[in-house]
């Protein structure tokens, strides 16, 4: 674990003792039982946005405590122990991010305000096909309209301010469109993981373009990497401790099942992969809050890791819990969906492992 | 496949492709056997009950079972001719189920005759759909461990317990059952009976599963009966033909015609179509690429394997040890292969339901989930290490004094 700051303490036992109070993962089942129509359960994201979770990264004249990135992560780690859905990555850090980074003023006087205070939601749209693809933008800008096809865009129904990428005189950029506007047309996704995403189809949309060009687009999409990351690392961790748990009470053969080595040696394997992963996110977190040159690397670094971490440690806790875990009832499954949806969101494993070998020149 | 017939099956395949075309109603041509699916349900149509009679009056649904008892009596050569044929014609085999896969053939072998006269036709016909009641909540891998029990009672066992993951029970007519008939030990005081699931003592509760559907369930016995004619085996002789009956179960998972399948497009195909190709043509993601490329070559070495073992097997009608490496080497495959399907699909791999997704897409998603369960069930990937551990390559065990 990072050498955390006393308020970054104080954050991080906060969201602990929220999540375990307010947002087990019996109210992540109870949301997706509801078929809630956003993905997420808003009395409960009103309460962390009241505790100030949406502003985490927002300059304090915006309303934010500007904490920054590793503190932010804190909170999604702790969010995504019990699979908490909220739109605090997707508006929190991402929306957020786009407008602190590439903003006007008057656009994040705007906006910010109401993205920390919960009151807007943002989203990001950056892909337009099955995969992320950032370089293949078909979105087009011109005299202050955006058209195009976005797809999978986390929290896209809930959006009042949507990050769009798309292409303008000046090459690719970011621009913001409102969610309201008559040239927006959203499709409800219905995910295996029960999260809020949407395709957007923009026609003629008004649309303001951020200042950054694709430079922006890639700053803003590695922090929402990273962010997801955190979030996933919350997920494995919870995921493996409850395997562990079920390790040391099933009995079978009369003794528990965790005495066979043969598991034994993969939970040691998984809690290696646990802590590797731990190291790649804050390394990666601390980096994007020290604005360092190596942010890109050392995000891809995070989000491969950490996605083959989770990938291998959902498949072992259905694996090692044999009949129950396949049941609905249990929440291995619950963890599983997540990994899939989680490891594809902004490049999955093996986009990232060769972007890494792009940066690194081979 | 190669075929190793010659011109007698030859001239049976000649007969095999007339019958069927006869029989075949054109209606159900490259339809989906409704005995695939997870889960019954639903009035099958006319078509599929006639083509299911067809096959089960012919005995070709079972072709190598005797044809005393209904079965083709053919060689294992021509019941390979006839699948060959059935796909042929955008076919399938209407008769299955775990009275096919697992309890008839461990039937034929321990059966008395009047048991398998009176048990195997209406398998035969695909008539009467059986349950396996092995599993309880506590005695999964250590099965024999289990506590469900028969008391004798004279003309009958009134039997009292609760099984789990009992698939298909709400479906089923029938239930091959493992029971405890005598306390004092534990793999010799287990007997196997048969009985019906159409009784009061009976209730069955469906199990939601990850993937969305109940295929499996709780199922409870309060005083249900099975009559003293349907124990199968000797008194306390229940684990040596449940053994075999899971030998059956696990070369019926991935013997050689690989049970538990793959289907649809091959997963090249796929990635060329949703990931893109490079300029030589190469699927575009040279990370997947690789990958899939160990996958096939592992995925035809199974199957390498699968021919050397039947040809090794000639002679040996029954399953061989070997089938314990073949279940993990194929389940593993398998999974990998359904990872890498939703990995091809990218965000249109993740959906759980709508017009946003296609039907194909939607399939992979719910297929991968259950595909979780192939190393759990049939013996786990684990259990089956074991069972490898010990019996072929003759390390301590050290688990047997339980
Ligand atoms: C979809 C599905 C359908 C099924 N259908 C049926 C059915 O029709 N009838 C029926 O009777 N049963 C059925 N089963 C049950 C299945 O056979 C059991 O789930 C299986 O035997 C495992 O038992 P368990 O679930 O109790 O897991 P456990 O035995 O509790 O195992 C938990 C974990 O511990 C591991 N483990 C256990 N012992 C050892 C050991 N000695 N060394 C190393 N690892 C070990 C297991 O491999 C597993 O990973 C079905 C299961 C599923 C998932």
């Amino acid at each position: 674990m990072a050498v955390l700051s006393e308020e970054q303490s104080m954050l991080r036992d906060a969201a602990k003792s929220w999540v375990q109070e307010k947002s087990p993962v019996t109210a992540f089942r109870k949301m997706r039982d509801s078929g809630a129509e956003l993905g997420y359960d808003v009395a409960a994201w009103n309460e962390m946005a009241e505790m100030g979770w949406a502003g985490v990264i927002i300059p304090e004249e915006y309303g934010g405590s500007n904490f920054g990135y590793l503190s932010l992560g804190l909170v999604l780690e702790e969010l995504g122990r019990t699979l908490t859905a909220s739109p605090l990555l997707s508006s929190g850090l991402a929306a957020a991010s786009a407008l602190i980074l590439g903003g006007s003023d008057a656009q994040k006087s705007e906006w910010l305000p109401k993205i920390a205070e919960g009151t807007a939601v943002g989203a990001l749209a950056i892909d337009e096909g099955a995969h992320h693809a950032p370089d293949k933008v078909a979105t087009v800008f011109k005299d202050g309209k955006i058209t195009g096809k976005k797809t999978f865009v986390l929290e896209g129904m809930a959006a009042g301010i949507i990050i769009v990428s798309g292409k303008g005189p000046d090459g690719v950029g970011l621009y913001l469109v409102k969610g309201d506007d008559a040239g927006v047309k959203r499709t409800r996704l219905s995910l295996a993981d029960s999260r809020g995403a949407a395709n957007i189809e923009f026609n003629g949309a008004a649309a303001e373009p951020l200042s950054g060009g694709a430079d922006l687009i890639d700053k803003v999409l590695d922090r929402a990497r990273a962010g997801v990351a955190a979030e996933m690392l919350g997920s494995a961790i919870q995921a493996f401790e409850t395997t562990l748990d079920y390790l040391k009470v099933r009995v079978q053969f009369g003794q528990v099942i965790g005495s066979f080595q043969a598991l034994q040696h993969r939970a040691a394997k998984m809690f290696t992969d646990l802590e590797l992963s731990r190291s790649a996110v804050e390394a990666a977190l601390a980096a994007i809050d020290a604005d360092s040159p190596d942010v890109p690397e050392l995000v891809s670094l995070a989000k491969a890791k950490m996605g083959d971490t989770f990938h291998l440690v959902s498949n072992e806790m259905v694996q090692m819990h044999g009949g129950i875990g396949m049941t609905d009832a249990h929440d291995a499954g619950f963890y599983l969906k997540r990994a899939r949806a989680a490891e594809a969101a902004f490049g999955n494993q093996a986009f990232h492992r060769d972007r890494y070998a792009r940066i690194q020149g081979y | 496949m190669a075929d190793f017939g010659g011109t007698d099956l030859e001239t049976f395949r000649t007969s095999a492709r007339e019958w069927i075309a006869a029989n075949f109603p054109a209606a159900l041509k490259g339809k989906p056997n409704p005995m695939a699916g997870e889960e019954r349900g639903g009035k099958p149509s006319a078509e599929q009950e006639a083509w299911r009679k067809a096959m089960g009056d012919k005995g070709w649904g079972v072709p190598t079972w005797p044809a005393a008892y209904g079965g083709g009596g053919l060689s294992g050569g021509e019941a390979r001719v006839i699948q060959q044929e059935l796909n042929r014609a955008g076919a399938y085999n209407p008769i299955g189920g775990m009275g096919v896969m697992m309890f008839g053939p461990t039937l034929l072998e321990y059966g008395t005759e009047a048991q398998k006269q009176e048990h195997i036709p209406p398998i035969v016909r695909g008539e009467i759909a059986w349950c396996q009641g092995f599993s309880e909540p506590g005695a999964g891998s250590d099965l024999a461990s289990l506590s469900t029990k028969a008391i004798d009672k004279g003309d009958h066992f009134e039997i009292d317990g609760s099984k789990i993951w009992t698939s298909g029970a709400q479906w089923a007519d029938w239930c091959f059952c493992l029971v405890r008939t005598d306390t004092s030990k534990k793999h010799e005081g287990i007997s196997f009976v048969l009985f019906t699931m159409h009784q009061p003592g009976v209730e069955v509760r469906p199990i939601p599963l990850i993937a969305g559907s109940s295929p499996f369930c709780e199922t409870f016995f309060t005083s249900a009966r099975a009559e003293k004619k349907d124990l199968v085996g000797p008194l306390n002789g229940g684990w040596t033909i449940a053994k075999r009956l899971l030998q059956h179960e696990r070369s019926g998972l991935t013997g050689a015609g690989g049970g538990l399948g793959s289907g649809g497009k091959p997963l090249e195909q796929l990635a060329k179509e949703y990931v893109g190709v490079d300029e030589k043509g190469r699927i575009a993601d040279s990370d997947l690429r690789t990958r899939l490329v160990n996958n096939a070559i592992n995925w035809r070495a199974f199957q390498q394997t699968a021919v050397r073992a039947m040809m090794e097997a000639k002679g040996n009608a029954g399953p061989s040890s070997a089938t314990s490496i073949m279940k993990n080497a194929g389940t593993q495959l398998i999974q990998e292969r359904q990872e890498m399907t939703l990995e091809i699909m990218g965000h249109q791999g993740l959906g759980w339901e709508g017009d946003d997704f296609a039907p194909e897409e939607l399939a992979a998603v719910r297929g991968w989930l259950f595909g979780k369960a192939f190393t759990i069930f049939g013996g786990s990937q684990e259990v089956q290490s074991n069972i490898v551990s010990k019996r072929i390559l003759g390390l301590p065990d050290l688990t047997q004094n339980h």
